[in-house]
């Protein structure tokens, strides 16, 4: 039985830089994503997320060249997301050590795509991305960095998402994003619920036990994080770090 | 010389780059003849099975490998996609495997109202069935990252080398003499999966 639940940083990055954002917006710059990736190996993290939110923007391809470097200090589970338009970049992604390839603005715009990847890498080498944010009191989906709100609900862009083959959920609540107080737990236990696929939760882990939290009562199958694992302390010092083992295993994330 | 089959599927940098940390020299290839001149044979792959037969046999790199790991008896390991495309057959797919190990792979099957999902995914403990190469040393707390809907079911459980348990116990990696092959991700699996592959560059 699992016993270990995923806990995964995220890393955001834009034109190469390492960067963080507060509800999808209000970047601050943190430093070198390489450096960054350095230091979760060494903390032996669970997994690593990797977002362009520069290359979704601008329309612009991966940008191999630092996603390769990026990949070369990586002995984890990787995922990828950001512009991916192509099978063809699909499968290069998996060439230089993502084996998860997320997809967001395509999972609306061209499900075909998503279908194809799916039947080339398997369907757990893909995963949906669905950016949820609350317009006025209503959860609505996002694509394109969030900046286009789509008439469809989280629920049915998520069973969609499962019919189209994808092997996983990355669920990103803009709201919580980057507020470091807590999970929406009830957004994350209504998709959960609703597919069979696991989802990972993101948006609004501000501490250990926000993450325990999201996978005791929100049913999460992994809680992902960009501030908690980047920021240290009341006045946000730039630090990327990652809970321990023993922490992790004290608290009651993982075990039992 | 390690030879990382490269079939159009799979992370091959993941395991080119781990092996440079290990100091094993390895060459990412799909040229017959390096293939046949390398000591040992890795075949990686993350994708759908009828995918990477399909690749394989179109690049005629099926008989190949079958030459060198049934007739040379060359060392091969097979992991993730690579480890069940040495098996017969899948429920993934029609196509006909290496038929290198006796075993089919078939999908997780659990009751609708079970919380297991599929794929299993995520890190997992295993348990170590008998004592072999590949895995001298590495018994106590070791953890592999899984990501798979599929599994191996073995003829017979001498084949059987490392189980983990989803809902039940499945093979989470299997062996037959020279040709072995793991569900898990070694490279991707810190450096509890570098002392594994470490024991297959410098042990098998």
């Amino acid at each position: 039985m699992f016993i270990r639940p995923r806990i995964i940083p995220v890393l955001l990055i834009d034109d190469r830089d390492l960067i963080k954002t507060v509800n999808f917006k209000d970047r601050t710059y943190l430093g070198d994503p390489v450096n960054a990736v350095k230091i979760f190996n060494r903390k032996r993290i669970d997994e690593l997320a990797v977002l362009d939110i520069g290359a979704t923007k601008k329309h612009k391809a991966p940008d191999f060249e630092i996603l390769q470097d990026i990949a070369s200090e990586a002995f984890m589970p990787l995922s990828y997301g950001g512009g991916i338009t192509s099978v063809d970049q699909a499968r290069q992604l998996t060439k230089i050590g993502y084996e998860k390839i997320i997809i967001n603005t395509q999972l609306v715009k061209n499900p075909d795509l998503v279908k194809h990847i799916v039947s080339l890498l398997g369907s757990q080498s893909v995963v949906a991305s669905i950016d949820v944010k609350q317009v006025n009191g209503k959860y609505m989906c996002t694509i394109e960095d969030g900046q286009e709100t789509v008439k469809v609900s989280p629920k049915t862009l998520a069973r969609q998402a499962e019919d189209l083959g994808c092997g996983e959920i990355f669920l990103n609540s803009i709201d919580r994003d980057g507020i470091m107080d807590g999970y929406d737990i009830k957004l994350v236990r209504n998709i959960a619920e609703t597919v069979h696929i696991p989802v990972t939760a993101c948006g609004g882990a501000g501490g250990i036990e926000d993450l325990k939290k999201v996978l005791h009562e929100g049913h999460a199958h992994a809680a992902a994080g960009g501030s908690m694992f980047v920021y240290y302390g009341r006045l946000k010092a730039v630090l990327i770090t990652a809970p321990s083992e023993k922490e992790l295993v004290n608290v009651g994330v993982y075990g039992g | 010389m390690i030879a990382i089959i490269n079939y159009g599927l799979g992370n091959l940098a993941s395991i080119a780059n781990m092996l440079k940390v290990i100091g094993v020299k390895n060459i990412i290839t799909s040229d017959v003849k390096q293939i046949e001149s390398a000591d040992k044979l890795i075949l990686p792959g993350v994708g759908s099975f009828d995918a990477g037969i399909e690749n394989l046999n179109r690049s005629s790199l099926a008989d190949v490998i079958k030459e060198q790991a049934r007739n040379k008896k060359k060392p091969i390991l097979g992991i993730c996609l690579g480890m069940q495309l040495l098996g017969r057959k899948s429920e993934e797919g029609k196509s006909e495997g290496l038929s290198l190990i006796p075993f089919n792979n078939v999908r997780f099957q659990f009751d609708n109202d079970s919380e297991l999902k599929i794929p299993h995914m995520g890190w997992d403990v295993v348990d170590f069935k008998m004592n072999h190469p590949l895995a001298d040393g590495l018994k106590g707390q070791q953890r592999y990252y899984f990501v798979h809907s599929y599994y191996a079911v073995c003829d017979s459980q001498e084949n059987i080398l490392i189980t983990c348990d989803y809902g039940y116990e499945f093979a989470a990696a299997v062996v037959k003499d020279n040709i072995m092959g793991v569900q898990f991700h070694p490279e991707k699996s810190h450096d509890f999966g570098m002392a594994l592959l470490e024991n297959f560059a410098k042990k098998c």
